[in-house]
């Protein structure tokens, strides 16, 4: 079989590791594929659905849901209000919004949406749209813990795609987990590295993937020796200045 | 060159990042400076330090926020922090380590343009940033750093910070400005530019973070004696990202026209013992890559734009020799290709098209004239969409396919000795 990605690293790592497929099987491996969340293209290349189907002249003009029938649970009002009175344009406050309603709903399912909507005065089609443009919102049930794995190029180089595969082989079918490989997330310093549940974590080995896991199951901080908030600068220069005040 | 620290200076002196601490060590010293002269002259020693823009486009800073009209009305001021071009970690470091450096800078700059309403736009990634700097701004509102009438003078300013949600376009500054508006992040035609029609149409001055939290080092000693530092049309210090095949990886802070052999060698360590550097991105992974023959040109913005490449975000990725350059190619394709926000059809079906031809070369069924219709692909994108997103593909494979050629041909070859041919002429339909 023909390696893929960087290939020194992976032999460099984890020359035995076992490929994803002989872990999971076939299905449990398109699964966990999906977590790779490629832009989607439909008829023809195009990346918007359906837009050579007929227009549907009957259809409804899509309306912001009636705060009369919908119900929203009081903090999640209380924080999008929050958000909107923050900005001269209450619709400046959509991503925080959308980021309220999944933390309270676990993803930015249709009943998160509308409720956001609802308080927003928009339509739930337009916050659609919007989810749909952020990697960091889910529009599909995802597990509770987060752990995304930057697999750019400057991790890549050194063992990040290993690692990927290595959590989505360890974790297996557990839905708990939404393991997603991720694009850079601004930590090459500590490459190969993860962000679980927004820690920074790095550098990370494939020994350090079980203990991980542990450590979230349990419900302790990950891998709290390699948390990027202990970390130094790498510049001695800067580190040894004398700190005086001066 | 000597190593002066303006941004790094103790950097990991417990707590700095509290007022307290930031206080003790002069903090806000350079606001209260500023604050007693006129905006004009506090913009006249931006404009005189030279600093160029430290977010990767490299422009003047002083006359970026000089474009900005006069007069009362609502301006604003965006902190652009949405540090996402790969390889990039400076300001993470910044803004997690002296988060009140970056305020700091916020307030000078809001007072030398006029801006009253400032916003710092952070990824969604950096939630500890984020909290760190939400710490942070309350501190310096409860002590009166941020408000009505900061500290007595005309200055009033509200700042809120703003999280991302995963979108690398939003990086790009008009693309960020419809993502604060609660947008999906699709890039606008320029002109017009922001500083007259930006944020909630209004004119805008976005700057990046390093940018503004140099501007108290300015003010502190003189738009003049930071001129001084670095070259002449590169001046300061930046902060340099160096990752990838280094032995210590890490934030560097040099004089701009450092040789940038002693910041991968002499600070960075070099490749592991035994590995040379094949390649270098010098400026993020949108930069064209140089090679090992590059490595001892000075780290400034001209020098490294003579070589035919950029010094960008100032983000150092080295490549050593053990590594084929199609995967880093195949790797960086995929990674626009995802990120290309579908507004432009030159960089949406541009960058799709490069992973395909990428994955060919990789399958073993291309043969050496699709790197010259690759080549023509990059080309076409290059300055035909309303941003540089599709650019920042087209430029390093580009240079890839130029300096590399031979590598690329040579894999080609050995797929073909190596692949069923007769497998490969079938999938073609031109098997008898």
């Amino acid at each position: 079989m023909r390696v893929r990605g960087l290939r020194r690293s992976r032999a460099a790592t984890a020359p035995d590791a076992p490929a994803l497929e002989e872990v999971l099987g076939p299905e449990g491996t398109e699964r966990r594929r999906a977590a790779h969340r490629e832009v989607p293209r439909y008829a023809h290349g195009s990346r918007v659905p359906g837009w050579d189907d007929a227009v549907d002249l009957d259809k409804e003009p899509a309306v912001v849901p009636d705060a009369a029938v919908v119900e929203v649970p009081r903090e999640l009002r209380a924080e999008i209000e929050a958000a909107m009175a923050r900005y001269p344009d209450s619709r400046s406050a959509a991503l925080p919004a959308l980021a309220a309603a999944q933390r309270h709903h676990g993803w930015c399912s249709p009943e998160a949406i509308t409720q956001a909507a609802c308080v927003m005065r928009l339509t739930p089609g337009y916050l659609v749209s919007v989810a749909s443009f952020y990697d960091m919102f889910e529009t599909e049930p995802a597990g509770r813990h987060s752990i995304y794995v930057c697999t750019n190029i400057s991790c890549s180089l050194r063992g990040a795609d290993e690692l990927h595969a290595a959590l989505l082989a360890a974790t297996g079918d557990d839905a708990d987990f939404n393991i997603r490989s991720f694009e850079c997330l601004g930590a090459c310093d500590i490459a190969p590295m993860a962000s679980v549940d927004s820690v920074y974590i790095g550098p990370l080995e494939l020994d350090d993937v079980e203990p991980l896991l542990a450590d979230i199951r349990a419900g302790r901080p990950p891998l709290a020796a390699k948390q990027l908030l202990r970390r130094p600068s790498a510049d001695a220069a800067a580190a040894d200045y004398p700190r005086d005040g001066a | 060159m000597s190593s002066a620290k303006l941004l790094f200076k103790g950097i990991d002196e417990p707590g700095l990042a509290t007022l307290a601490v930031y206080e003790r060590r002069g903090g806000y010293e350079a606001l209260r400076k500023a604050l007693a002269l006129p905006p004009e002259a506090v913009l006249n020693e931006l404009q005189a330090s030279g600093i160029r823009g430290r977010g990767g486009a490299g422009f003047p800073s002083g006359r970026k926020a000089s474009f900005l009209p006069k007069g009362t009305m609502d301006k604003y001021l965006v902190c652009n922090a949405d540090e996402s071009e790969p390889g990039t970690f400076k300001d993470r470091e910044l803004m997690q380590k002296n988060p009140h450096l970056l305020i700091e800078g916020i307030l000078i700059a809001a007072h030398a343009a006029g801006i009253n309403r400032a916003f710092i736009y952070i990824r969604g990634e950096y939630e500890q940033q984020a909290q760190i700097l939400d710490r942070a701004l309350l501190e310096a509102e409860a002590a009166g750093y941020i408000g009505e009438r900061i500290l007595g003078s005309e200055l009033s300013l509200s700042l809120v910070l703003h999280r991302g949600a995963g979108a690398y376009i939003c990086g790009e500054e008009t693309g960020l400005l419809d993502s604060l508006e609660g947008k999906r992040g699709n890039p606008r035609l320029k002109p017009p530019f922001p500083a007259i029609e930006g944020l909630y149409d209004g004119p805008t001055l976005i700057n990046n973070v390093e940018t503004l939290a140099t501007f108290p080092a300015i003010v502190k000693m003189g738009g003049n004696a930071y001129a001084n530092l670095g070259t002449e049309t590169s001046t300061g210090t930046k902060l340099v990202s160096v990752s990838g095949h280094v032995q210590k990886p890490g934030n560097y802070e040099v004089e701009l026209g450092t040789p940038s052999r002693e910041i991968i060698y002499g600070m960075a360590g070099g490749p592991p013992p035994g590995r040379e550097v094949k390649l270098w991105f010098p400026g993020g992974s949108s930069s064209p890559v140089l090679t090992a023959a590059d490595l001892d040109l000075p780290y400034d913005f001209d020098s490294l734009a003579k070589a035919g490449s950029m010094l960008g975000s100032g983000a150092i990725i080295v490549v050593d020799d053990a590594t084929p350059v199609l995967d880093v190619a195949l790797k960086l394709a995929k990674f626009y290709r995802h990120e290309s926000c579908g507004k432009c059809t030159p960089c949406r079906e541009g960058t799709n098209w490069t992973v395909q031809m990428l994955e060919r070369i990789e399958r073993g069924e291309a043969t050496p004239m699709d790197l010259d219709i690759m080549a023509d692909v990059q080309e076409q994108i290059i300055g035909n969409c309303l941003c540089v997103l599709g650019d920042a593909m087209a430029m390093p494979i580009g240079s890839m396919i130029k300096k590399f050629r031979g590598e690329f041909e040579a894999h080609m070859e050995a797929m073909q000795i190596a692949g069923p041919a007769e497998e490969i002429l079938a999938a073609h339909g031109a098997a008898h």
